[in-house]
């Protein structure tokens, strides 16, 4: 039985050779029973996650549901070509962009701010009972966040303009225009996500070294001089990560979220990507076309993953691997 | 993590600030923000008819009325889809939670072979993948589609949730599985008398988070069910509800008035699907913080 002790503690293998070489000759074996454990779930990662990735070679087929995958006929770049001649593909990477961006540039530094406050609250349990109801909207569906949405917001009957129209103003058409209707979704990004996201903020911060706040308070700083030179500063690189984490997926958007809040009046915003591959290939059975718009986003994406984790790493950070 | 500030918090307590207090407004508008949409959909399914009509009421219930409940808990129908999306959560999160152990725990393994290669293999599928079409037709292939094994098995393992967990088993001493090998233990009953008990807070998060996947979503269900008797509660939800709010929505300049569902027994049904969470949830989150904390700070 010693032997199963080496296979699972490199650090005392390690400091001798003869022992590590007797590992490699039987270490397979006396692992079965971790490769038994993990078989299943690789089994799952090659079916469900790899399987589709070979899939997507029917963006370069006239794929034929009948044919399958193997049977249709290549075509090389044709649905490309399709792609990039429809102004409806300009409109959802546009709406998929400025979606995305407005979410970084005004959702991203919410649950930072937020962190920052609950650090500063000295009362515990109202501590306490703010995380809990802040982190609630994160546990709410879309579809039941959209119901929200309408009861708030809608034109007839919603809240917000029952207590606009009560104040004498015209009522305001939050969800049937446009613009209102960005400034709805983007809201209701915030109120869905702040809360939860102060989490990896919070953990962030007690690593703190504490002696930093008691020093700066010997020398006479206030809360704020506090906030700006320690506690920020110590959760840079927290920060960053995420910031690389969300840059990297700007072309990447969920289909929930859009999906339930979109409605026909505000398609110029609305549509995008996600929604444009439901529609174009389940709803009118495009598939190949549909695959090419979902490869496109991927590669994208993983491009822009990539850059973004260069560039952190440029910046002296640590990035994501 | 709380307690961190405790001797320094009851020193500075007897000198409170108005900094404090502002501070304390400030969180305080963001709950209100945060509670207000839940208030008033909950006033919403209490009221009479006629209040909800005249548009008075806000957060509090006016001419209370259980009547909208009653005609919610009375639908068969979403009663039914009730009962099925509490089964298949249930089964998602057991059968999620037991391969993300499975593939979690020898991948904290240094010396397992070919580990580094099962971490690639599974980390790149968080910056890649085939995508929706692809994703559906694998399913429609296995014969999944109208099944709700569709709504189990393609989400069965979050990558981020076993690289969280792996990270937390890390955690735990080697010298205490090393001494169970001693004894004559393998490395199933290591993980099972040793690694698990260890990693309650962090088992209870996961599970959390994969029941509310579950319970939640419902792209999957749009994409591969077609048979309203196997719909979940959210997808259900989303024909019965929200339809016809977007109809409402974008038809309201049409005289006629197509809403057939009364506000009322809309937000009644948005409560009945939201109430299984409102229960569960405060029983579970005092266990995420402290589990998540581990595993999250690098993902």
């Amino acid at each position: 039985m010693e032997h199963s002790s080496t296979t699972t503690s490199s650090k005392t293998t390690s400091t001798t050779p003869r022992v590590v070489k007797r590992r490699s000759a039987t270490g397979i074996w006396k692992d079965h029973q971790l490769y038994f454990l993990l078989l299943l779930p690789i089994a799952y990662f090659i079916l469900f996650k790899y399987v589709p990735m070979y899939g997507a070679a029917i963006a370069f087929q006239d794929y034929s549901i009948f044919k399958g995958v193997t049977g249709s006929e290549w075509i090389g770049f044709e649905n490309f070509r399709e792609l990039f001649a429809m102004s409806q593909f300009y409109e959802v990477v546009r709406n998929t962009l400025l979606l995305n961006l407005l979410d970084l540039v005004f959702s991203f530094p919410a649950p930072i701010i937020l962190a920052l406050l609950l650090n500063e609250l000295r009362v515990m349990w109202f501590k306490k009972t703010a995380q809990t109801l802040l982190y609630l909207p994160h546990f709410i569906s879309w579809i039941i966040i959209g119901g929200l949405v309408y009861q708030m917001f809608s034109n007839n009957g919603g809240l917000v303009n029952n207590l606009i129209t009560s104040l004498g103003f015209h009522s305001v058409p939050f969800l049937t225009e446009k613009n209102h209707w960005l400034l709805v979704y983007l809201g209701t990004g915030i109120w869905q996500s702040a809360g939860w996201g102060t989490i990896i903020y919070l953990a962030a911060l007690t690593g703190i070294n504490k002696e930093l706040y008691e020093a700066s308070e010997v020398d006479g700083a206030g809360r704020l001089k506090k906030m700006w030179h320690i506690t920020l500063p110590g959760i840079r690189s927290t920060i960053v990560v995420m910031l690389i984490m969300q840059l990297g997926h700007i072309m990447t958007i969920g289909f929930e979220r859009p999906f339930v809040m979109g409605n026909d009046l505000v398609k110029d915003y609305s549509e995008v990507i996600s929604t444009f591959v439901y529609k174009a290939g389940l709803q009118s059975a495009q598939f190949s076309l549909a695959t090419a718009m979902g490869l496109f986003q991927a590669l994208v994406g993983l491009v822009f993953v990539i850059a973004s984790n260069a560039i952190a790493k440029k910046f002296g950070e640590q990035g994501i691997w | 993590m709380v307690g961190g500030t405790g001797m320094k918090s009851s020193k500075t307590l007897t000198r409170v600030r108005i900094s404090d207090i502002v501070i304390m407004l400030i969180v305080g508008v963001t709950m209100i923000i945060c509670l207000v949409p839940f208030l008033h959909i909950i006033a919403i399914s209490l009221s009479s008819k006629q209040e909800i009509m005249s548009d008075r009421v806000t957060i509090f219930p006016r001419g209370f009325d259980w009547h909208a409940y009653e005609i919610v808990f009375q639908d068969s129908r979403m009663l039914w889809s009730m009962g099925l999306t509490i089964v298949l959560t249930v089964t998602f999160t057991v059968i999620s939670m037991l391969m993300s152990i499975f593939a979690a725990y020898p991948l904290t393994k240094e010396n397992l072979r070919g580990r580094s290669f099962f971490m690639m293999l599974i980390v790149f599928t968080m910056f890649f993948s085939g995508g929706l079409i692809p994703e559906y037709l694998l399913v429609k292939q296995l014969g999944l589609l109208d099944n709700l094994f569709s709504l189990i098995l393609p989400g069965m393992i979050s990558a981020f949730n076993l690289i969280i967990l792996r990270t937390f088993f890390l955690t735990i001493p080697a010298s205490l599985e090393e001494s169970a090998h001693l004894d004559g233990s393998s490395h199933i009953g290591t993980l099972i008398r040793i690694v698990l008990p260890l990693s309650m807070p962090v088992l209870a998060t996961l599970s959390l988070f994969y029941a509310v996947t579950r319970w939640n979503g419902f792209m999957d269900a749009l994409f591969y069910i077609t048979n309203s008797e196997l719909y979940p509660i959210q997808l259900k939800l989303y024909q019965v509800v929200m339809n016809s709010m977007v109809t409402d929505l974008t038809a309201q300049e049409g005289a006629a008035q197509m809403d057939v569902i009364p506000e009322g027994i809309k937000a009644a049904s948005i409560m009945f699907a939201t109430a299984p969470i409102l229960i569960v949830y405060p029983w579970l989150q005092r266990y995420f913080v402290s589990g998540i904390m581990i595993g999250a700070v690098k993902g």
